[in-house]
């Protein structure tokens, strides 16, 4: 699905990464971690081409999107949703239009199933149909997460990427998340990149983790291999107070 | 009897064609959906809608399917409410909304003045608390980046009144007027009005933008939140540097301006420089320059006060910003000319020689 190779990224003088080697198989729910900071936001902006490393090769769906002319660029992009870390809703429409929009702009559904599937997308991320009519600015952090993820859904996409999907979401809504990423995943067979700095959720949906630190990727494996990587960054993240409870209550501890 | 894979992207090409394919269907017949490999959300609205929105009587699908199909109906049996028409009742909210806006303008300008003159009260009292730093950052941008546009409007627009002024004081042989049509129009009206029409559209609206990408990005909450008030960090440094920059503005687009139409009068007159320069001040006033920098200053008061005014009331949306953006700049340019106007006519009997 996705192929990375070599990328390197500098901001001025800031090294951000330095080849760094990616490959996302169809299927799998991978789970980028990594420090504040640390570029897994910039990495992801590049496997959708909205910026070009300074080095290295990104291939989406075994092509490069960048190297695409118009239309083939645009049917590839169809086929990825994306999930901003701030929303990015669209501020001038009201909730339903911004779930309609892709939609809309693919001009295969019309009117009437657009009218459905937005309510359908509404529920999947557990909002009400009154929500509907309002403005992006009306709504509160998590409400805008949820509202985006079913923009992210709207053309059922083959691959998602979520930056902090569940940043701002309470317990119970974050679990939701998990079915309702579990459950499209077992029917449609979607791959899933998803950064998170929340164990509950990458224990509960990742098959594998890739560990971003020290501008490279420091382990990419499933979290089993993964918590046996002795690195003073996977200590903190897994072994700290906070990851070990949660792992604990993944593996159906008290 | 379907088969294969319904999902958005592979129905995409011809999902017309396939609505009214299963439309023409009789409602009576036998669906077999039990080779369908996939299906997605789109493909159980296509199904759903040419089912007429509810189940067939002789349906054989996965259970899995089923679900997906069955998750739509529910979620599309509650409507989303939609927005209401505009009816005639709205059109007279419309008109009642917008005279209440236009008052609600007025009183939130007033506030705002109100409130600046409490922080010049403050800083005047407490000089340490002067925001020296943007004020001089403010002054930089609004005043020394706008030296070269000013500049140039201002050269052309002098050399354009002179030429076309010296065309008609030829036919009467009233050459030397020239310098009282030039110096009186450009450094009394033509000047102020030309750098406040420029620094409006260049400076006020860009605080305007910048203001309400503050509000975009609740930057201005946050300022509140630290407990730094907001008018004296944003609004009084811009206020106090445009209406410090504008007089010296006008100074130097009314120099540049007086150069061009003095070329143009040495090009098509024959009127030295020297000569010029030593009749303007004999023909001119020294009250016109007074009053042309006073223009000056007032109407960069006045655009510093809309731009901001228009910047605090955007609302988080990128809609309400360029509205509010639009409106700075129209209304600053108006009033210029509106308080241009009551200018012309306090001034009516100062500068002008008889
Ligand atoms: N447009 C940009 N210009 C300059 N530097 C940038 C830019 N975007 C990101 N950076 C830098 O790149 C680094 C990585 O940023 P990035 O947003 O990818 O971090 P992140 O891993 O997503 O962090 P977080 O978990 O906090 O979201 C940071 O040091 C940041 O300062
Ligand atoms: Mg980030």
């Amino acid at each position: 699905m996705v192929d990375m190779r070599g990328i390197v990224t500098r901001f001025g003088s800031n090294l951000v990464h330095d080849g760094i080697d990616l490959a996302i198989a169809a299927g799998e729910i991978v789970a980028l971690v990594g420090g504040s900071g640390s570029g897994k936001t910039t990495l992801l902006r590049h496997i959708i081409g909205l910026t070009r490393p300074a080095a290295g090769s990104v291939a989406l769906f075994g092509e490069d999107l960048l190297a695409a002319d118009g239309a083939r660029r645009a049917a590839l992009q169809r086929r990825f949703g994306v999930l901003f870390q701030q929303g990015a809703l669209f501020s001038a429409f009201n909730v339903a239009d911004n779930i309609a929009f892709p939609l809309r702009e693919s001009r295969v559904a019309n009117a009437a199933e657009i009218r459905d599937l937005v309510a359908l997308k509404l529920a999947m991320v557990e909002l009400e149909p009154e929500h509907a009519l309002l403005m992006p600015a009306e709504l509160s952090g998590g409400m805008v997460k949820r509202v985006a993820l079913a923009r992210a859904l709207a053309l059922e996409p083959e691959l998602l990427l979520l930056d902090e999907p569940t940043a701002g979401l309470d317990p119970d809504r974050s679990a939701a998340f998990v079915q309702l990423i579990r459950t499209l995943q077992r029917r449609l067979g979607l791959t899933v990149v998803l950064v998170t700095h929340d164990v509950d959720t990458l224990a509960a949906l990742a098959t594998r983790v890739a560990v971003l630190g020290e501008r490279r990727i420091l382990s990419y494996a499933s979290l089993q291999d993964t918590l046996a990587v002795e690195h003073p960054f996977i200590r903190r993240f897994f072994h700290g107070e906070h990851g070990r409870r949660a792992l604990a209550r993944a593996n159906g501890e008290p | 009897m379907l088969s294969g894979s319904w999902t958005l992207r592979d129905l995409s090409t011809d999902a017309a064609v396939l609505r009214s394919r299963l439309a023409a269907v009789p409602p009576a017949a036998q669906w077999t959906l039990a080779a369908v490999e996939r299906l997605d959300s789109f493909g159980a609205a296509l199904l759903w809608h040419a089912w007429g929105q509810r189940w067939p009587q002789h349906l054989d699908i996965a259970a899995e399917h089923r679900q997906i199909i069955d998750e739509l109906a529910r979620a599309g049996a509650r409507p989303l409410p939609r927005p209401r028409p505009f009816g005639v009742l709205d059109l007279i909210a419309l008109l009642g909304g917008t005279l209440l806006l236009f008052l609600r303008h007025l009183t939130d300008f007033v506030r705002l003045l109100g409130t600046l003159v409490g922080d010049l009260y403050t800083v005047l009292r407490q000089p340490r608390s002067w925001p020296l730093l943007e004020i001089s950052a403010n002054l930089h941008k609004v005043g020394v980046k706008a030296m070269p546009v000013t500049a140039l409007v201002g050269f052309l627009i002098g050399v354009v009144l002179s030429y076309l002024s010296a065309l008609q004081l030829k036919a009467f042989g009233a050459d030397i007027f020239i310098v009282n049509i030039l110096g009186l129009g450009i450094i009394r009206e033509l000047g102020p009005v030309l750098v406040s029409v420029l620094v409006a559209g260049r400076s006020g609206s860009a605080m305007t933008a910048q203001l309400g990408v503050m509000r975009v990005t609740e930057e201005v909450d946050a300022l509140s939140a630290m407990g730094v008030s907001r008018s004296l960090r944003l609004v009084l440094p811009k206020v106090v540097a445009l209406t410090l920059a504008m007089p010296l503005l006008v100074l130097w687009t009314s120099s540049v301006a007086l150069f061009g139409g003095m070329v143009s009068a040495w090009l098509q007159l024959d009127l030295s420089f020297g000569f010029f320069l030593e009749t303007l001040p004999r023909v001119v006033p020294i009250a016109n320059v007074y009053i042309g920098l006073a223009k000056g200053a007032v109407f960069g008061l006045l655009i510093a006060l809309v731009a901001c005014h228009f910047g605090l009331r955007v609302a988080p949306n990128t809609e309400s910003l360029s509205a509010n953006t639009t409106a700075s700049v129209v209304t600053a340019i108006t009033l210029v000319i509106l308080v241009d106007a009551v200018f012309a006519i306090a001034t009516r009997s100062i500068g002008v020689p008889l």
